[in-house]
This record gives structure tokens, C-alpha cells and sequence, in this order.
């Protein structure tokens, strides 16, 4: 039997997450041992044939396009595996389902009609079945070595949805947000980065999404927010990054559009 | 045993290091009095003490140099003793199978300097846990068995803090091979120190401790004595476990889950949690596989995790679990309360939640179904 097949694919991102696998320099020759890297452009213009057997999907559904492609992604994939915040998520590209993609496009581009884009900046497995979503902006080079192998080996991948607090008391760090007051949505981030921002000293910005660690759909940032000591507008930022869909709970404008808009017409 | 006295803790330090101890106490990184190797023992933190409030914590100096005038900080001595990452075993892929090793490498000694009476019960707790029932977890055996534990009686309490309440401190139960009460003076620390344990005495033979005069161990006596009036919480002593068997439709549990995160912070700053997951990972090659023992938290969802789902998928679940366990079915299961009054998870909760506040909040809801 040859090697299984791996595919990379690329939707509305910045390639970030797909670098990862080139990061993982001391891996790699191992990796391409086990694996063959069939279609991946970032890393050749050679493409094989599907079908294959792992894709790895980056980027989240924007245009009526990529509403076609992903369903050819799927097609020729046995087993899809979305990689980032853009493909799980939607991304911070996902700022425009608070807003007026139209107004957007007329202020950005000469001919807006030129331009073919969807009202709604959307996660892959809002399209197609999803066998597994690894998270972060960009993902973490183990977690993303930790889902092939766990493939090869035919197991359960060990990519645990608690929450980043659980990586910083394993490391020991000392919790920025209650020893000094740092704003941190940690508590209710999902970890997997391994608490790099606390053990520096900042507070986390949420990159890796909510922690699924609620009843319900939402994570618990009624309950945070009071405790930021942030202004209201600097807490509407705060969840307004990569995860924004998954983080923010009220639908409608942004207040920077708004502004924006004011100094536009002044 | 007798009751000696000590100017200044470099004697003993060193006696612990010549006596081959790896010597982990108090010392000041990131804001806060952590525990940590110490090179020396003029890192521990003279002079510091701390400000604790639900949800917050600040270092503040003090007017005098003592050494161990703060009360819990953010870790307990669990990282030391019950890690939170241990390599279970490891195995090799052979010609004709494979080959398991035992990870467990011969742990170094440690020395404890500057237990908390809390904390010295919640060792006991844990030992309990970990190594009173049939199934001993070896890690943890290994490291407690080597361990020599230098308690330090509680002068200075925290606003956060309830030993008193269960039972704990402010003087050091048993468990001690030393233990210390500290007493500041114009120039110079003392200590007055009891002897717990054979290990102990040879310990402080080797330093040539005199005896301490009756007067300054008065005086010693009388201030731990005088901490335990300045206790910052209090918890219901009695009738816990009834409280929790009691309250499990309560609707302050309803209340709680709006704040709570279930970040399962409470549960990792907890002295006496002790839930771990069991992982197994292979390597990308497929011949090397090794098991690992990582803290777990009821706080986390796959915690309850079966085939078909979560048994506890509300956060209002997962904290009624932590609770009740910790202050009534832990009496059940291991002969005792799961709580030591540190105030740990009052203080290191991101919001702030206060279980002695819960606690009287469920008191008076039960009270009044009670009376109604």
C-alpha cells in the first residue's frame, strides 16, 4: 500500500496556517515519509490527482466561487480536515456580517460591479461535512503534527477544547489578568497555543476561538466583560479579531464603520 | 519534642541542601509569590506581602522583612507533588512486537519550605487521594515519599482566607518534619521551631539550633493564636455535606452559571483537586507511542464526555459538581472535606467567585424552601 495522499486547498486566508506545515522543518522529511504531498501550491506547481485522502482546507467562504470549489474540495477528499480561524470560524474577513458588504465594496473599489462577493464571510463546515477543525490564527505547528499523525496511526487526535487557563496553570505562568489586571480572554479562548501570550505577559487576544465549554452556542463573555476593566468600545474590539463570528453575540453595525462613514461625509 | 529557635533561615537551607534536598519555597516572579526552586535563600520574599480579593491579586511591601508575612498565592505545592504532565510509560516497536519502558525517572528530594498549615492538610488530602486507596498513583508516591516538609505557622492571613473554618490553621496540624512561626524584630528574624519528625531533629542536630526561651515562644504562640480572629472569609462549619446533598435543585445554581467561565481555574489552583485524563500518542514514525497523565478539570467538557455525549453539558452542572463534591460527597468518598479554607479559587477566579458567597447563598435558599 503507498503512502496516503495530502492535499492542501486555500479559500479567503493569508496562507499562514498552510505555512505552518512548511514550519515544521525537523518534521518534515519524517512527514513526507508517511505522507505524500500531492497537491500543495504553496509549496510546488506540481498538483497530483485526486481523489486523496487527507485535505487540509484553509481560508473561509466568500465568493459565489469558493461556494463551488469547496463542494469539489469535499468530492475529491476522504477525510476534510479545516485548518485556522478563517475556515472554522470565518475568519476576520467575517467583520463584513456586521456590516454592508455593498457600502463596503463602492468605497473600496472603482467598479464594485466588477466585484463578486457574498454578503457573509462563512466557516467551511457551514457548506460541506468537516471531519475535523483545528483552530487558531494561525494553527500550532504540533497541534497540526499531533492531527496527521494521530491519521496515520488511525486515533483520536489529543487536541483538547478546554480553555487556554489550562495551559497557563500546566506551565506554571501567573495569571496576568488576576495578579495585574491585564485584560485576558483566556478563560474563555480554546486552548492550544500553548498560553504564549500569558507567559509573556499579555493577556490572550482569542485566536484560537471560544472553548466549548458552554451549553449552548455562546461562550460565557457576558460574564468576562464586566471584568476586562476595558471601555465598552475597547471590549466590542477585543472580540472583534480573527474569531469575531464566534465571539461576538449582537448582530449590526460596527461603530468603526460608522466612524468611518461620519469622516467620509465631513 | 523540644522547641528550638532560629536567627535567620541560612543554616537551615543549607543543612536541607547538604542533607541532598532539592529546596522549592516562596519567592517573588511576575507579580506575584510564587514557589520555585530556590538557589538561595535570600530569594525568598522579605518584605512582600500581598492584597487578595475575588479575583484579584497584588503584591504590596511591608513595613518589616518577613520572609512568609503573605498568605496562599497563585500555586499550591500540587505542580511538585502532583504534576500536571507525567509520562506515564513509553514503548518501542520491535522486530516481533513491542517493548514497554517504565518513564518514571527517580524523582529528586524535595524539600518544602513554607507549607501552609491549609496547604500541610491539603498534602494530607491528597495523600489520601492518591495513595490511600488500593490504586496508588506512583508519581506522586515517589515524589511524596522523599519529601521533607518545612510547614510555616500562619501570622498574617489573607482577606480571602478561611482555615479557621475548616479546621486547618492557623497552626500546622501534623504532617511537619519542621515547622517554623516566624517573628519579626528590629533587626533580624526569628524563628521558633517544632520538631515533628526524626528526620526533622537530624536535620536541625546538624545546625545546632538552641533551645527557645519560654517568653519568645509565648510570643510565638500567641500570634499565630491572635491570626486565627483575623481570618478574612468565613464558611458554615457544620452541616456542609447535609447543605449540598440538600440543595441540588437550588436555583443559585442557575445564578452561579451566568458568571461562571468554566475556565477550571478553581479547580487547577485547588490544593486538593486531583483529576487527571490519560492521553496516548504515537509519534510520526508509528514506533513510538507513550502515555501521559495530564490534570483534568470537571470544568472541562469532555470531562463528562461518553459515547452519546456530555453527561454535565451546562457550566451550571460542572460547578454544581465541583461544589458539592468538594464540600460534601468528598466527606463520602475519602473520609473528610475536600476544602482546606485556602481561598485560592476565590482569588485566582477570573470573575471573581466566591464559594463561602455561594455557599450562604444556597444556606439561605434552603432556609427559606425550608420555611416556606
Amino acid at each position: 500500500m503507498g503512502r496516503p495522499t495530502l492535499a492542501v486547498w486555500k479559500f479567503a486566508s493569508c496562507d499562514g496556517c498552510q505555512l505552518t506545515l512548511l514550519d515544521c522543518e525537523d518534521e518534515l522529511l519524517a512527514l513526507t515519509g508517511r505522507i505524500e504531498i500531492a497537491h500543495f501550491l504553496e509549496a510546488t506547481s506540481a498538483a497530483g490527482e485526486g481523489p486523496y485522502d487527507v485535505s487540509l482546507v484553509e481560508g473561509s467562504i466568500t465568493t459565489p466561487a469558493d461556494l463551488e470549489r469547496i463542494r469539489h474540495v469535499r468530492a475529491v477528499s476522504r477525510k476534510l480536515i479545516t485548518i485556522g480561524a478563517c475556515a472554522t470560524a470565518g475568519g476576520v474577513q467575517a467583520l463584513r456580517n456586521f456590516g454592508d458588504v455593498e457600502e463596503f465594496a463602492s468605497v473600496v473599489y472603482a467598479r464594485p460591479d466588477y466585484i463578486a462577493t457574498l454578503d457573509r464571510s462563512t466557516p467551511i463546515s457551514a457548506h460541506v461535512p468537516v471531519d475535523f477543525e483545528l483552530r487558531g490564527c494561525p494553527i500550532d505547528r504540533r497541534q497540526l503534527l499531533e492531527v496527521l499523525t494521530a491519521h496515520l496511526t488511525g486515533r483520536r487526535p489529543d487536541v483538547p477544547g478546554h480553555s487556554v487557563c489550562f495551559e497557563c496553570k500546566s506551565r506554571g505562568n501567573v495569571c496576568v489578568m488576576v495578579a495585574r489586571g491585564t485584560p485576558c480572554l483566556g478563560p474563555i479562548t480554546h486552548a492550544g497555543c500553548g498560553a504564549i501570550c500569558p507567559a509573556y505577559g499579555r493577556g490572550c487576544y482569542g485566536c484560537f476561538g471560544p472553548s466549548p465549554n458552554w451549553s449552548g452556542a455562546r461562550p460565557n463573555t457576558r460574564g468576562l466583560l464586566p471584568w476586562l476593566d476595558m471601555t465598552e468600545d475597547e471590549t466590542h474590539r477585543v472580540l472583534a479579531t480573527f474569531n469575531v463570528s464566534a465571539f461576538r453575540e449582537e448582530q449590526g453595525p460596527e461603530p468603526l464603520a460608522e466612524e468611518a462613514s461620519d469622516d467620509a461625509s465631513q | 519534642m523540644n522547641t528550638l529557635e532560629l536567627t535567620g533561615l541560612g543554616p537551615l537551607y543549607d543543612a536541607l541542601r547538604r542533607a541532598g534536598y532539592t529546596v522549592i519555597g516562596p519567592t517573588v516572579r511576575d507579580d506575584a509569590i510564587v514557589l520555585a526552586e530556590l538557589d538561595s535563600i535570600d530569594h525568598l520574599p522579605y518584605g512582600w506581602g500581598v492584597r487578595l480579593a475575588p479575583g484579584g491579586y497584588r503584591l504590596r511591601r511591608r513595613d518589616d522583612g518577613a520572609a512568609f508575612a503573605h498568605a496562599a498565592g497563585p500555586q499550591s505545592w500540587k505542580p511538585f507533588l502532583h504534576r500536571p504532565r507525567v509520562k506515564v510509560w513509553e514503548a518501542d516497536r520491535t522486530d516481533d512486537g513491542f517493548e514497554v519502558k517504565d518513564a518514571a525517572p527517580e524523582p529528586g528530594r524535595l524539600a518544602l519550605l513554607g507549607v501552609r498549615p491549609c496547604d500541610l492538610r491539603a498534602i494530607a488530602i491528597q495523600d489520601r487521594v492518591l495513595t490511600g486507596g488500593r490504586h496508588v498513583d506512583p508519581s506522586y508516591a515517589a515524589r511524596r515519599d522523599g519529601a521533607f516538609i518545612v510547614a510555616v505557622n500562619c501570622t498574617e492571613p489573607g482577606e480571602t482566607c478561611f482555615c479557621v473554618s475548616m479546621g486547618t490553621g492557623p497552626q500546622a496540624g501534623p504532617g511537619y518534619d519542621l515547622s517554623l512561626t516566624e517573628l519579626t524584630g528590629e533587626d533580624s528574624l526569628r524563628y521558633v521551631v517544632d520538631v515533628g519528625t526524626e528526620a526533622g531533629a537530624r536535620v536541625m542536630g546538624d545546625i545546632q539550633a538552641g533551645p527557645a526561651e519560654p517568653a519568645v515562644v509565648d510570643r510565638a504562640r500567641a500570634e499565630v493564636t491572635a491570626a486565627a480572629d483575623r481570618m478574612g472569609r468565613e464558611m458554615p462549619a457544620l452541616g456542609l455535606r447535609d447543605l449540598m446533598a440538600g440543595s441540588l435543585e437550588a436555583e443559585r445554581w442557575d445564578e452561579v452559571a451566568e458568571r461562571c467561565l468554566s475556565c477550571g481555574n478553581c479547580t487547577m489552583v485547588c490544593p486538593t483537586c486531583f483529576c487527571t485524563r490519560v492521553t496516548d500518542t504515537t509519534d510520526l514514525t508509528g514506533d513510538h507511542a507513550e502515555r501521559w497523565q495530564l490534570w483534568d478539570s470537571c470544568f472541562d467538557l469532555d470531562y463528562s464526555h461518553l459515547h452519546g455525549g456530555d453527561v454535565r453539558s451546562s457550566p451550571k452542572s460542572r460547578y454544581r459538581q465541583w461544589l458539592t463534591h468538594k464540600l460534601g460527597t468528598w466527606h463520602d468518598q475519602f473520609g473528610s472535606s475536600g476544602c482546606v479554607g485556602c481561598g485560592r479559587c476565590i482569588v485566582w477566579c477570573p470573575v471573581g467567585i466566591d464559594l463561602t458567597v455561594e455557599v450562604a447563598a444556597l444556606r439561605a435558599e434552603t432556609a427559606q424552601d425550608g420555611a416556606g
